[in-house]
């Protein structure tokens, strides 16, 4: 296919903005890249003022962590040959051993269990081998690129991040499934009527978008803390205090989410043709019936769209999390903001880098596996409307 | 859809927001009428020290917080009219200030230096968002198809990070002689701080903010460039349209809605300015309106949050965003209502 003539470009303009490109591409991925980098080296390396030591880092090797050429180029081959393998191999074991109409979740296993031997591969047979191989090797053997995982240990055993992690994976699970099942209905609902009441709804819960987060908090908080005392009369002794609970918090959080996800999905459902459901109600279907049999084999683009987004919400989120949960239950975003916040040593500084990357990591899975779904979920209500 | 039909699919959705949302505003807004203290008493405290040839005893008068049978504080609440709105406004200080044209003292106030900022970051960042995305999106669609997929991918980088996470990464950047920080001074060769003065931390907080969203917007008008009208841009060559005209009066106007959706949504979300406060822990120099209310509501030394006056930093945070979105929601109001 040719290219319009309206959008040829002069070689000029072409370089010009193919440099523009390259360099927002350095900016976007720059931080992330270098907290990574970062969170590998000692503090006297990683606050280095010179890029190459932080790169190289030479104060990591010399306290004996470190990686030899030949390690680099071994680890390099066994990545490359890891991922053939997972775009070769792995599709049929899992068409092969998960149980019929199970695939999603036989996928799960199965890349779980992936991770979980790459990573003993990477950490445990690897520095093992090449432990016995680098004297053998010569200038080949000596270590040439400082690399220390010390702080993710410090992080993850030492400061007990997994409870964190725990604590996240709690709230961002319950945030996901209840905001889906209740959104999801709703936006049926509310594509299906077409009703003047439809059409308020949908202006309040845009301006309940609008609220800062910290007005509906303090909203919450006197009455979490006294909740004890005021739903006595109601549930007698057994009355919670809903301060420090995290499914106190995933229902804050579904609320706060709930006028996004009727907005992205009412605009999917209104893109499902009515013919559809129509045709069914015309078999004698109710509207329920017609929902289950009829849109719901065809909804789930929509949905995982907009689970992501629930999945960001709650798994970003600082305010609230900080706010409404105590120590024992705090999830990793508010416990890496108390890392720093002490009087902190050098040391502790990287430590919280390697928690931050920690952090981001499922993020960056999360892009990688579901890049267009994001890119629709963010023009859904934009282009569609 | 009969409404009975209409109630059952929407009921659950509804019922939570009223209980999480409209229920907390109504509690705020009454919070912020009434504050609740714990009750005091006068006790006299007898204290002796033993001496010779008998102890010395005093007593004095003490305040003592009442507790209950439960050893619990009796607290009382009491309405106290506009008086929290007056302590978060401080008033009497701002007048003094305004007499006095002393800027900086205005800047002391809590409530106005975090006005001042929220503002001034909503406004400053929304035209660079805007225009940075418009450029990202421009570019990305004239390159060659096979690297726009990677080019998406590092682009929603930024946008996904945890946001106190992103600014927390800008902030290991630059902190003390950082690797940002140093290529700054060998390029102007000047020793610099940049965490040490209130300006540069707000120039870094906005550029991250642009940094941070600016995908967004790139995505978003991407999408809409996809549906210019060829046969338009086409005719618009014919006529003699120079690139920046074709720019200005066919592909502008094509994107306008999803401007003004942009427009929107960066006004609730930059309005909402907070976690790079706690990302660049820039308290003592900047705080926003997010800040103040989390601020008030995070317990001091004492162990006591103050729930009214956070009430009252709410209700004004939030009177402020209805008036910011008034105007951009009313205009994408009457372009929907259209085709709803």
């Amino acid at each position: 296919m040719s290219v319009p003539r309206s959008m040829r470009h002069p070689l000029r303009l072409a370089l010009l903005s193919n440099g523009f490109l390259a360099f927002w591409c350095l900016v976007a991925a720059f931080p992330i890249v270098w907290i990574t980098v970062m969170s590998f080296k000692t503090p006297f390396d990683a606050f280095s003022s010179n890029p190459f030591n932080v790169i190289l880092g030479p104060d990591t090797r010399s306290q004996g962590f470190g990686l030899s050429l030949a390690e680099i180029l071994v680890g390099l081959a066994l990545a490359w040959l890891l991922i053939r393998l997972a775009a070769r191999w792995l599709p049929g074991q899992v068409a092969r051993f998960s149980p019929p109409g199970m695939t999603a979740f036989g996928w799960t296993v199965a890349i779980l269990m992936y991770a979980v031997g790459a990573l003993i591969l990477f950490l445990a047979v690897l520095p093992l081998v090449m432990s016995v191989l680098n004297p053998w090797l010569g200038p080949l053997g000596r270590d040439a690129l400082g690399l220390t995982i010390e702080h993710y240990e410090a992080v993850w055993i030492d400061r007990k991040f997994t409870r964190n992690f725990g604590n996240s994976m709690l709230v961002t699970a319950g945030v996901v499934s209840v905001s889906l099942t209740v959104g999801t209905l709703a936006g049926y609902g509310l594509a299906r009527s077409g009703s003047d009441l439809a059409f308020w709804l949908l202006i309040i819960a845009l301006i309940f978008r609008a609220l800062p987060h910290s007005v509906l908090v303090a909203g919450y908080l006197p009455v979490f803390i006294k909740s004890a005392e005021i739903l006595r009369p109601i549930f007698g002794e057994a009355a919670p205090v809903l301060y420090g609970k995290p499914w106190a918090v995933i229902a804050v959080l579904v609320s706060i989410n709930q006028p996004f996800t009727i907005w992205m999905l009412r605009s999917f459902f209104h893109n499902i043709p009515r013919d559809l459901d129509e045709a069914a109600r015309v078999d004698g279907c109710t509207h329920f019936q017609a929902f289950r049999r009829v849109i719901m084999p065809v909804m789930w683009p929509g949905v995982i769209t907009a689970g992501l987004f629930s999945f960001l919400l709650a798994y970003n989120d600082f305010l609230v999390t900080s706010l409404l949960l105590d120590g024992r239950n705090m999830t990793m975003v508010p416990a890496i903001a108390g890392m720093f916040n002490r009087e902190t040593t050098a040391s502790d500084e990287v430590q919280a880098i390697a928690a931050a990357v920690s952090i981001t990591a499922p993020l960056f899975v999360l892009v990688l596996v579901f890049q267009r779904q994001i890119v629709s979920g963010l023009t859904a209500g934009a282009v569609k409307g | 859809m009969r409404f009975r039909t209409f109630a059952a699919f929407v009921g659950p959705s509804l019922f939570l927001m009223l209980l999480f949302i409209a229920a907390p505003l109504a509690t705020v807004f009454w919070n912020s009428f009434h504050v609740t203290k714990p009750l005091y008493e006068q006790v006299e405290v007898e204290t002796c020290t033993p001496g010779f040839p008998k102890q010395v005893c005093t007593t004095t008068l003490k305040q003592e917080p009442i507790l209950d049978e439960r050893g619990q504080l009796v607290t009382e609440t009491r309405f106290v009219g506009l008086e929290s709105y007056g302590n978060v406004l401080e008033l009497p200080r701002l007048r003094a200030a305004l007499a006095g044209w002393d800027w900086n003292a205005i800047n002391n106030i809590d409530f106005w230096q975090a006005l001042r900022f929220t503002l001034l970051f909503t406004l400053v960042t929304m035209p660079l968002v805007i225009g940075t995305g418009l450029l990202i999106a421009l570019t990305v669609n004239s390159t060659l198809q096979s690297i726009r997929g990677p080019v998406i991918f590092v682009s929603l980088l930024p946008f996904i990070i945890t946001p106190v996470i992103g600014a927390l990464s800008i902030r290991w950047l630059f902190i003390g002689d950082g690797i940002l920080t140093a290529a700054l001074e060998a390029w102007t060769g000047r020793d610099i701080a940049m965490f040490a003065q209130g300006w540069t931390i707000e120039l870094m907080m906005y550029l991250y903010r642009v940094w941070h969203v600016a995908p967004f917007a790139f995505v978003v008008f991407y999408a809409g460039l996809q549906t210019v009208n060829q046969d338009a841009l086409e005719a618009a060559v014919i006529d003699g349209a120079s690139r920046f005209e074709r720019l200005r009066y066919v592909i502008i106007p094509h994107l306008m809605p999803l401007i003004i959706f942009v427009i929107l949504i960066h006004l609730m979300d930059a309005y909402r300015v907070f976690e790079e406060i706690v990302g660049f822990s820039s308290q003592a120099y900047v705080i926003s309106l997010q800040w103040l209310t989390y601020d008030f509501l995070m317990p001091d030394e004492a162990g006591t949050r103050s729930i009214s006056r956070a009430s009252a930093s709410a209700m004004l945070t939030m009177i402020g965003i209805i008036l910011l979105v008034a105007m951009p929601l009313r205009r994408a109001w009457r372009d929907r209502r259209g085709n709803f």
